[in-house]
């Protein structure tokens, strides 16, 4: 390298000094950046661990004005979500990874891409609509399966080009091995390509989980909402992050605590997922180098 | 017929050899279809769920200003515009932070520093956006009425921007959340395109006596000017679709006010505030209409952004 605080002597004054003011500039805007981050962890946890109790993981919302209860039936109406949504998008996320990355010149392929792209970028609140106007219109209800096909096409996308990204890492070679043995190809694809890169494929599902986990704006109009345990899937059903906000608009300061606690609760879902994506990912990749 | 069969079975179908190959290609094609599908079909659906209002108004639905839903008058004016002022409040703040961060992440910061920062603001991204909107009530709000919009008012007052009582709850408020939403998607993207520039070109800046802002000015940032500016119109395109935090920060009133401290309502977050509640079929299709103009706008924002980086790739080779 080259010796900089050598070169630095022989520059003039401004120059010197116009180097450090932006190099301090950008490192503010980097301690700006992660500002936000820490002052609202700071406020879930302050706010969102006093509310924090037994009784809100397990009980019922108290009648409308009256303190206590808790956010029990959201906690497992999210559950109830995020599950019949994954199994839905997940197989179908994975295996249109597989023929982007597997059959990628094609030109249904292509406009594949394009659209899960396109797809990728779609506000929530669109898909929504969408679902509103194909699940809920029909049946005149809101209920858990308008809620999960929602929340399954905006999770189909994401899964999509992960699966795509983490199968193209798998050397070309691999693929070449199976196919001298005599397998089929699409053996080759998903006993091989696939299976070896499955841990891989797995963290691109759970980051997946951990972006629908929160989504909101879809689920005020398909899925809607309820005060009580979810009854059948045909009904509306609530949510932790529908209850959240309302709570969080409600003129009760217990609802509102609660709406804190639920957020706390969310967060650390998330976060939670995000992490174990990551370290899952990077266990993987060192397995791969090693 | 043939083309039908073409598009169900491609050229790759018939080149496989054996039947399984050519069932399990012909299944992936399928699914892929039917992907396509849904996309074309979101399309058809709000288009033909938003007819009886744009039959009843035509385009004149996208140009009126008056929004009164139990008169049964529906003009989208104000929603256009507080998507617009919101988009650009958050253009405005987050996209020096996002670039100067990026700046940090790949051209200052040691890597022990540069993964940990680079992590917490890709966390950024993972707080979901009711969070956002709660912690924007009782936090940004109070905070933003008490301290921001007074200072602004007695400073800047005499533009008619930031004149009017501070409510906390209104545009600015909104505009700041969305900064805050949209920096991580700013900042990874320009994070890419400085990775992507080779390290010959800063080294050629270094021989030639540069100082290290030099260096950055003229190796990184003039060669990632497109690449920044698809970074910013992905940035866009993302603060124009976010709907909770803005839902819950910005008031709802479908006004135009020259006021940034004045409430107001974005395309979003009016259908996100009146669908739920909404009962006349004139109203859910004015709504629809909305989700529809938002949908074609993001879908042309987004591919502009694309567009931009296949350029960019295509010239630059990275």
């Amino acid at each position: 390298m080259i010796n900089v605080a050598r070169i630095d002597q022989h520059l003039s004054l401004r120059r010197r000094w116009k180097n450090h003011f932006m190099l301090g500039l950008v490192t503010l805007a980097a301690i700006t950046a992660i500002l936000p981050l820490m002052i609202v962890f700071f406020h879930i946890l302050k706010e969102g661990l006093p509310a924090l109790s037994f009784e809100f993981f397990t009980s019922l919302p108290a009648p409308t004005g009256q303190p206590g209860g808790g956010m029990g039936n959201a906690i497992a109406g999210s559950a109830i979500l995020v599950a019949l949504a994954s199994a839905v998008a997940v197989p179908i996320g994975v295996l249109g990874g597989v023929y982007l990355s597997e059959y990628a010149d094609g030109q249904v392929a292509n406009l594949f891409r394009w659209t899960t792209d396109l797809l990728t970028s779609l506000p929530s609140i669109v898909v929504g609509l969408f679902v509103y106007a194909t699940v809920v219109a029909p049946f005149k209800s809101f209920s858990a399966y308008a809620g999960a096909a929602a929340l399954a096409i905006l999770m189909v996308p994401i899964v999509v080009k992960t699966t795509e990204e983490v199968l193209k890492l798998m050397p070309q070679h691999v693929r070449e091995a199976g196919l001298a043995l005599g397998l089929p190809r699409w053996r080759v694809i998903l006993f091989v390509v696939l299976r070896g890169r499955l841990p891989a494929v797995m963290t691109g599902v759970i980051l997946a989980l951990a972006r629908i986990a929160g989504e909101t704006a879809p689920l005020l109009i398909t899925a809607f909402g309820n005060r009580n345990w979810p009854q059948a899937l045909s009904e509306p059903t609530p949510s932790l992050p529908v209850q959240i906000f309302n709570y969080a608009i409600s003129p009760f300061a217990d609802w509102q605590r609660q709406a804190w606690a639920g957020a706390l609760t969310l967060v650390f879902l998330v976060f939670a997922l995000n992490l174990v994506a990551r370290l899952w990912l990077a266990r993987d990749a060192s397995g791969r180098s090693a | 017929m043939t083309i039908l069969s073409q598009i169900l079975f491609g050229r790759a179908g018939h080149s496989e050899v054996r039947s399984s190959d050519f069932a399990f290609v012909f299944g992936l094609r399928i699914l892929a279809l039917a992907v396509i599908g849904i996309f074309i079909s979101i399309v058809v659906f709000l288009y033909i769920r938003s007819q009886p209002v744009l039959a009843r108004d035509g385009l004149q639905f996208f140009y009126s200003q008056e929004w009164n839903p139990s008169e049964e008058q529906y003009g989208a004016l104000p929603f256009i515009f507080g998507t617009l002022v919101t988009s650009l409040v958050a253009l405005i703040l987050a996209v020096p932070v996002s670039i100067g961060s990026s700046i940090f992440l790949t051209e200052l910061a040691p890597s022990w520093i540069a993964k940990p920062v680079g992590f917490l603001i890709e966390m950024l991204a993972a707080i979901p956006s009711v969070v956002y909107g709660l912690w924007g009530i009782f936090v940004l709000a109070p905070f933003v009425r008490e301290y921001i919009q007074p200072v602004l008012g007695n400073n800047l007052g005499f533009l008619p921007l930031f004149q009017g009582p501070p409510f906390g709850i209104g545009i600015f408020t909104a505009g700041l959340i969305l900064a805050v939403m949209i920096l991580p998607t700013i900042t990874a993207v320009c994070r890419e395109v400085f990775l992507a520039i080779p390290r010959s070109t800063r080294e050629g800046a270094l021989t030639l006596g540069a100082t290290r802002w030099e260096t950055i000015r003229l190796a990184v940032l003039q060669t990632a000017i497109p690449g920044m500016l698809s970074a910013i119109i992905l940035g866009l395109g993302r603060a124009m679709g976010e709907t909770m935090a803005v839902t819950m920060l910005i008031g709802n009133r479908a006004v135009i006010s020259s006021s940034l401290f004045a409430p107001g309502a974005t395309m979003a977050s009016v259908i996100a505030n009146e669908y739920p509640e909404a009962s006349s079929d004139m109203h859910l299709a004015a709504l629809t209409a909305i989700g529809l103009a938002l949908f074609l706008v993001s879908l042309v924002v987004n591919g502009v952004a694309r567009w931009v980086i296949a350029f960019y790739r295509g010239r630059f080779n990275v």
